[in-house]
């Protein structure tokens, strides 16, 4: 009965003062804003992380060259050259536990068809490659083991190319020029639209492997070799299969260092989230220092209000209020700013997620967690800020209380 | 007739630096139920002092004051303020209504802190509105009232709980001389009715309404006298 009563004598002292409430809600409203808009910013970054990486397949291992390190300065990753399209042979071949391998090669070219051209990258790739990339064919065909073995001069070509070199013609059955050398469009990918790092992933051509190597590039090995793994558990084993393989074929003696490294995606993957999970973290406690703050804006209007209402206090205590019920009513106030405070902070910083996410080029993730957590930091403000001034109040000494002018 | 108010051997003691200073130095008194007592005493005598601690809103340092039979001198604030709550109604010099309150809220406002439900806090709001006859101005702001009708809201809010006493400080001194004469009718209303009240004054006028009339001096009761006249003889003439 009696605090339903300090209820309501809360909310008129709340709502005779509009506009100081206001003002002292602002703290707590953009505090609770800023704490969902970042952390929503912060799982965005997360999720366009983890996306990308499983894009590329799961239970991935990806082979790479090494760099020299036998005296003198050392080289770049990837400038040994020992690494070739037998190696991917002999690990699909060897290992046990592999569903897809898929050696590739790279380079930038100009690539031209009648008067049109265009600079893009092309990428020298075997079948399995569609596999392990998750990718579809708008129109056309893909190329077979056939056309690898006897390096035809095919292409699939990506959407951007398709736009840029033919516009609305179907490109497939025309012959572009890569390098000089005419090749014949069998296939165009579905975009797949940009990647993480803004990169278009539908600017590319994919011509087979040895084709790439011996008629384009002119090289004898291949820049990275991709292995899906059957099952996760066995990532391990064939991590330490393909690292024995390739110590064998490259003929590396005990002791000596590798030419070649293999990286496990799922365990990039891992350190990648609990990264990005830290700079959510980071950004949500830098919002919440803003809620805090917002905390002592409230502390110091209730502290204002506890003077300003010494005399009413007193009133109060000559009638018969308690210490708990002085202490509550000014506590309800507080924890009313906070809580209303909250669900408009919260309604704006959704908002404000969603704007962020539309005009500033960010995915961001609303998550219920981040509302959760704002909502009861906030709270948790309201009444530890709060406590102060309603303990003084409460504390007043009537007979003082009373004589306060 | 039973005995509302004994105090005995009460000392109210201060420290002001290195010195003590007693505010009240040795006091003893008896207050029976249905007396009409105004407290009297210059400035500084002890008279606030000693309505302080009849009021319950301070302790005195040594002696026992019982109330109803209850001794209170070593309660907590909260027994205290529980105290105030049910069974003594204050009466301000300077109204202290809550501003922002009606009359029937700030009536009504002890019986909240005691925990009435809203349709008894109304009953007895209203019903002390009725014996101060500002059942008409229930609904109104102290902002919207004279100086007297403040005063009779006060006295309601005061009644409000039917506490065992009714203390008033300076109760008239804010107001006018028709004002003043309307609030000590109420009080003599209330007395005739069983009241026990308490009123302090340096006013002897005010004091000639009272039945008894004590006067402190330098923290001790030097005169506790019965006026001429009674209720009784009033009533009969």
């Amino acid at each position: 009965m009696l605090f339903t009563e300090l209820l309501k004598m809360a909310w008129r002292s709340l709502a005779a003062n509009k506009l100081r409430t206001f003002l002292t809600m602002l703290g707590v409203i953009i505090g609770v804003t800023s704490v969902i808009a970042l952390v929503s910013v912060g799982m965005g970054v997360k999720k366009n992380v983890v996306d990308s990486i499983s894009r590329l397949g799961s239970n991935m291992l990806i082979v790479m060259p090494g760099s020299f390190n036998r005296g003198g300065p050392r080289g770049a990753a990837g400038s040994i050259t020992t690494l070739t399209y037998d190696d991917a042979e002999a690990i699909r071949d060897k290992i046990k536990n592999i569903a897809h391998v898929s050696p590739t090669v790279s380079g930038s070219y100009q690539v031209v068809y009648g008067h049109e051209n265009w600079n893009t990258s092309v990428t020298g790739v075997v079948p399995e490659y569609v596999d392990i990339q998750s990718l579809t064919l708008k129109s056309g065909l893909f190329f077979g083991a056939h056309d690898v073995d006897v390096r035809n001069r095919v292409a699939v070509i990506g959407s951007t190319v398709a736009t840029n070199l033919f516009e609305s013609v179907n490109p497939v059955g025309k012959k572009i020029r890569i390098g000089n050398a005419p090749y014949t469009i069998i296939g165009v990918l579905e975009s797949k639209g940009q990647s993480t790092g803004g990169q278009d992933q539908d600017d590319v051509i994919l011509i087979p492997l040895t084709t790439a190597q011996e008629r384009l590039v002119g090289i004898t090995y291949v820049r990275s070799i991709n292995v899906q793994v059957t099952d996760s558990d066995k990532m391990d084993e064939v991590q330490a299969n393909i690292e024995k393989l390739l110590r064998q074929r490259h003929h590396i003696r005990k002791g000596a260092e590798d030419d070649f490294n293999v990286r496990n995606l799922t365990s990039l993957m891992e350190t990648m989230t609990s990264t990005t999970t830290m700079i959510t973290l980071l950004l949500g406690a830098i919002a919440g220092i803003s809620l805090i703050v917002g905390g002592v804006g409230i502390m110091n209007i209730t502290l204002a209000s506890v003077t300003e209402r010494t005399r009413e206090i007193g009133i109060r205590k000559a009638i018969g209020a308690t210490y708990n019920s002085i202490m509550l009513q000014f506590l309800i106030e507080s924890t009313m700013i906070s809580i209303i405070g909250g669900i408009i902070g919260i309604g704006i910083g959704v908002v404000a997620a969603q704007m962020i996410s539309k005009f500033g080029n960010f995915t961001t993730v609303i998550s219920g967690l981040s509302i959760a957590a704002s909502f009861g930091f906030a709270l948790f403000v309201g009444i530890f800020f709060g406590m102060l001034p309603a303990r003084k109040a409460a504390r007043l000494d009537p007979i003082d209380a009373l004589r306060y002018e | 007739m039973a005995n509302v108010v004994t105090i005995t051997g009460v000392k109210k003691l201060y420290k002001m630096g290195s010195e003590t200073v007693a505010a009240l130095n040795g006091v003893d008194l008896r207050i029976d139920e249905g007396e009409f007592v105004a407290l009297m005493g210059p400035s500084g005598s002890g008279k606030s002092t000693l309505m302080n601690i009849l009021g319950c809103l301070d302790r005195p340092t040594v002696g026992s004051y019982k109330l109803l039979g209850q001794e209170v001198s070593g309660l907590g604030d909260d027994d205290l303020a529980r105290i105030r709550n049910r069974t003594i109604g204050f009466v301000f010099q300077n109204f202290n209504l809550l501003p922002k309150l009606t009359s029937l809220e700030n009536v009504a406002l002890p019986a909240v802190y005691a925990g009435l439900s809203s349709k008894e806090r109304t009953a007895l709001a209203l019903d002390a509105l009725k014996k101060v006859s500002l059942s008409d101005r229930a609904e109104h702001l102290p902002s919207e009232l004279s100086g007297g009708q403040r005063q009779r809201v006060a006295i309601a809010r005061a009644i409000a709980m039917k506490p065992a006493i009714l203390m008033a400080d300076e109760p008239t001194g804010n107001l006018d001389t028709k004002s003043t004469g309307e609030i000590m009718e109420i009080f003599r209303d209330l007395h005739r009715s069983g009241s026990t009240i308490i009123l302090v004054t340096h006013e002897p006028d005010i004091a000639q309404a009272a039945d008894r009339q004590i006067l402190v001096k330098d923290g001790k009761i030097t005169k506790d006298i019965l006026t001429a006249h009674s209720t009784e003889t009033i009533d009969i003439v």
